[in-house]
């Protein structure tokens, strides 16, 4: 036990380990969800987050999943997500790549909020909006990065915080050109030169080694 | 009926240049008709099956093509899956099974891993529940298609029968392009018997979200050449893509052009003739000494259509590392996954080794190719000799195999189960053509053997079929017999029984300081078992009984059962131990 204990530290303490933000493209199927899920278990790898939205393409649905890896499996996981039948492409991405927002919602007794602090500065101070106020709570929203979110709950714990809660993150990649283009490429039957899928080719130089 | 779940086909499959100059009128069927009918379309002859309450509709309609759709029935799900396998890797085609729900469809689970894993193309149909009751727990429900979603290439669950010619279509495209695997539909009860109106079958060549062949790009193509021909011992190692591709010529012509020494993983096995000149033997765990040796010698190793499972690489960071990799495979998924590649080569290698081999320079390696050959004359020393002219009292099953080549003349289909025997099988079998070797490789599944032999036999009804099995694995299918015996068929069944689990006892010898923990397996009298299906055998025990029982079996019109005593605690050398590296290889 002892000794698991220790190696899964070892593991977690791998200095090549960052959060990655996995966006794919994928067709509206049932069933699909646990294609991908199954992808990150089966290597023991826990999905810190997990959102499916509609994307810019109508008819497909984009999957953001954010894990914390290193880059060498992250690579492989996405070769293997894309892979999948019914996906179209998965890309990665290191949080300076990406834009990306989380929501929170926090639900405080109105009464306490009301007495001790001011919620107009609360409000202000944190980009936070109340969302319903009623007689016996108050529920605020803040939209932002996890430190931001995060703060606004330190603040409102003294004042007894009812209820917590966090969304998925969302996130727009700042390099992308969106997926129009590429899904023509892949509705056509004879893929022209600069297909999507080699990509990975002319990223060879950083792949790991063992 | 209630079709809750219906939800609509996603990919509506392109129809081809329409060959035929008039679509059929529509007409009113079934869905058990409509899959039937699927089935003819794309040319299945052969469905291995087992009926059962949630599949009985498809059943019913089966009845009316028993003329056009030979079904064979099976013992258990388990043998029909396998049979399924051994009939598409003897024939190249895909693999058809039949399984009722629950326990039928759960019975498939470990063919459907072994043909994901062994890359083997198949279409499983299951029967489901109605649909309404999906989710109730009703009588033999379960949810199939999540226990398969990782074992299957690509699943999906029909709960209306308008769905049934697009899905299927879609499925044997999947099952069969790219790097093939098992497909699984599972559809409900009402969806079989929902009357639709059909407008006939289309077949699938292309869906969106699916590349079954990535793009070839010739400045990789120029670089593995330029790579190539720089080399001063280079190194083939070649897998199943170059069976799967129906390559073998394009990878004989590669071979010879280049004249660079080539060696198989075990599934990559006939392949390539096995007296060819430059075929140096086999990788791996069990493989010969001068190719795992060597491979971390080599300067330029080239790995074309095999995924450097652990198996074959033994300790990866000791593995080929003073090597420059060109890796050749079709999924992307395998470039870099195991081992770092210099060069990839994605693409289907029918297209890409022409390309290859149109660059390489006409040349041959005689040094180099002589190390391989001094290492061969090490280990036939070392462990060959005794193994097929063994001095011993007892037979090894080395000498077994030499004398089944004897007879059959490198022309038969051999089918193993796992273990021992099917190392040594591997080891020592002959073959002159390709898709004559049915073995499970990556899933390693004791009772492959015999349901893999009776569908190699249907997918290969004119050559010889010979299913080589450890008393162990053995007794795991042995059901199947009947089967055999329904059939009629003509499979030879020659049982190497050295009264042990031989491959585990040889490693509690070897690691675990000869503590044989359950692996003293006791059999029954096999020729009697045989005998109570009406499959003639007979048993030895002495090496001057050995060719004459070869040869009465193979000439024995019909199925026949040998079973030959072996040596009880004979060991498979060389071995790449376990977390040892490649050149770490033991002889003894």
């Amino acid at each position: 036990m002892q000794l698991e204990a220790r190696s899964l530290q070892l593991k977690n303490m791998n200095p090549n380990k960052q959060q990655y933000t996995i966006t794919v493209y994928t067709e509206n199927q049932i069933g699909l969800l646990n294609r991908i899920a199954i992808l990150f278990s089966r290597r023991k790898i826990n999905v810190e987050s997990l959102n499916t939205s509609p994307s810019e393409v109508e008819g497909i649905h984009r999957f953001t999943i954010v894990i914390n890896e290193t880059e060498e499996v992250v690579r492989k996981l996405c070769r293997q997500i894309e892979k999948q039948v019914d996906i179209l492409k998965a890309y990665y991405n290191t949080n300076e790549e990406i834009i990306w927002q989380e929501m929170a919602l926090y639900k405080v007794s109105t009464e306490e909020i009301a007495e001790k602090v001011k919620v107009e500065r609360l409000l202000r101070e944190y980009g936070a909006r109340a969302v319903v106020i009623r007689k016996d709570y108050t529920v605020f929203e803040t939209t932002g990065q996890r430190e931001e979110t995060d703060k606004l709950v330190e603040v409102l714990e003294p004042y007894g915080l009812i209820e917590f809660v966090r969304s998925a993150r969302i996130a727009i990649i700042k390099d992308s050109h969106g997926f129009h283009e590429k899904l023509k490429e892949f509705e056509s039957t004879e893929p022209s030169e600069e297909v999507v899928e080699n990509e990975f080719l002319d990223k060879q130089d950083e792949v790991f080694t063992m | 009926m209630s079709n809750a779940t219906t939800t609509p086909v996603p990919t509506p499959s392109k129809p081809k240049a329409a060959s035929k100059s008039k679509a059929p009128a529509p007409r009113e069927i079934n869905g058990s008709a409509a899959v039937l009918e699927a089935f003819l379309e794309e040319g299945v002859d052969t469905i291995f099956g087992y009926p059962g309450g949630a599949i009985m509709p498809i059943y019913d309609a089966l009845y009316d093509y028993q003329e056009k759709l030979k079904h064979i029935l099976v013992r258990h799900e388990q043998g029909g899956i396998h049979a399924a396998q051994g009939y598409a890797r003897t024939s190249g085609r895909t693999g058809v099974v039949f399984a009722t729900s629950g326990p039928g469809a759960t019975n498939l689970v470990t063919g459907l891993a072994d043909a994901m894993i062994d890359s083997t193309p198949l279409v499983c149909i299951t029967g489901q529940v109605f649909a309404h009751l999906l989710g109730t727990d009703a009588f033999q429900e379960t949810d199939v298609i999540n226990i398969t979603t990782p074992i299957t290439k690509w699943n999906y669950q029909v709960t209306d029968a308008t769905e049934i010619p697009a899905v299927l279509a879609k499925a044997f495209y999947i099952a069969g392009s790219g790097r093939p695997g098992p497909v699984l539909i599972d559809i409900t009860k009402n969806a079989q018997i929902q009357k639709f109106s059909y407008e006939g079958y289309k077949k699938c060549s292309h869906i969106r979200s699916y590349r079954p062949k990535p793009i070839v790009r010739k400045e990789y193509i120029e670089k593995a050449a330029q790579l190539i021909n720089q080399a001063q011992r280079p190194f083939i190692l070649f897998g199943q893509g170059v069976i799967l591709g129906k390559a073998e010529k394009e990878f004989q012509a590669f071979v010879e052009k280049s004249g660079i020494p080539a060696a198989w993983t075990l599934l990559g096995l006939s392949a390539l003739s096995t007296d060819h000149p430059l075929n140096v033997g086999m990788l791996g765990m069990h493989g010969n000494y001068g190719p795992n040796v060597l491979t971390n010698e080599c300067d330029v190793l080239i790995a074309i259509g095999m995924r450097f499972d652990d198996r074959v690489t033994g300790r990866l960071d000791k593995y080929a590392k003073q090597a420059q990799v060109v890796h050749l495979d079709i999924d992307p998924a395998e470039i870099d996954k195991n081992v770092k590649s210099t060069i990839p080569v994605w693409g289907d290698c029918k297209e890409t080794l022409p390309l290859l081999t149109e660059l390489v320079e006409k040349k041959t390696y005689p040094e180099w190719l002589k190390r391989f050959k001094d290492y061969y004359k090490e280990e036939v020393d070392a462990v060959i000799k005794e193994e097929l002219n063994p001095t011993t009292e007892q037979m090894t099953m080395g000498e077994v195999i030499k004398v089944l080549n004897q007879f059959t003349d490198g022309d038969a289909v051999i089918v193993t189960d796992v273990g021992q025997h099917q190392m040594v099988a591997c080891r020592y079998a002959e073959f002159k053509q390709s898709r004559s070797n049915v073995t499970s490789g990556g899933l390693g599944t004791m009772g492959f053997g015999l349901p893999a032999a009776i569908g190699a036999k249907f997918g290969a009804p004119d050559r010889t079929v010979v299913a080589i099995c450890g008393d162990g694995s053995f007794q795991m299918t042995l059901q199947e017999l009947g089967t055999i015996m329904q059939s009629e068929l003509d499979v030879k069944i020659l049982i190497l029984n050295n009264r042990f689990l031989g491959m585990v006892r040889q490693w509690q010898q070897l690691f675990n300081d000869k503590r044989y923990s359950f692996v003293d397996i006791a059999s029954p009298d096999f020729v009697m078992v045989a005998k109570g299906y009406g499959i003639a055998g007979q048993s030895i025990e002495k090496r001057e009984d050995l060719p004459n029982a070869i040869k009465a079996m193979l000439d024995h019109k019909g199925s026949y059962l040998l079973e030959v005593f072996v040596g009880k605690e004979n060991n498979v050398f060389p071995m790449v131990p376990q977390g040892c590296s490649v050149s770490e290889i033991r002889l003894k």
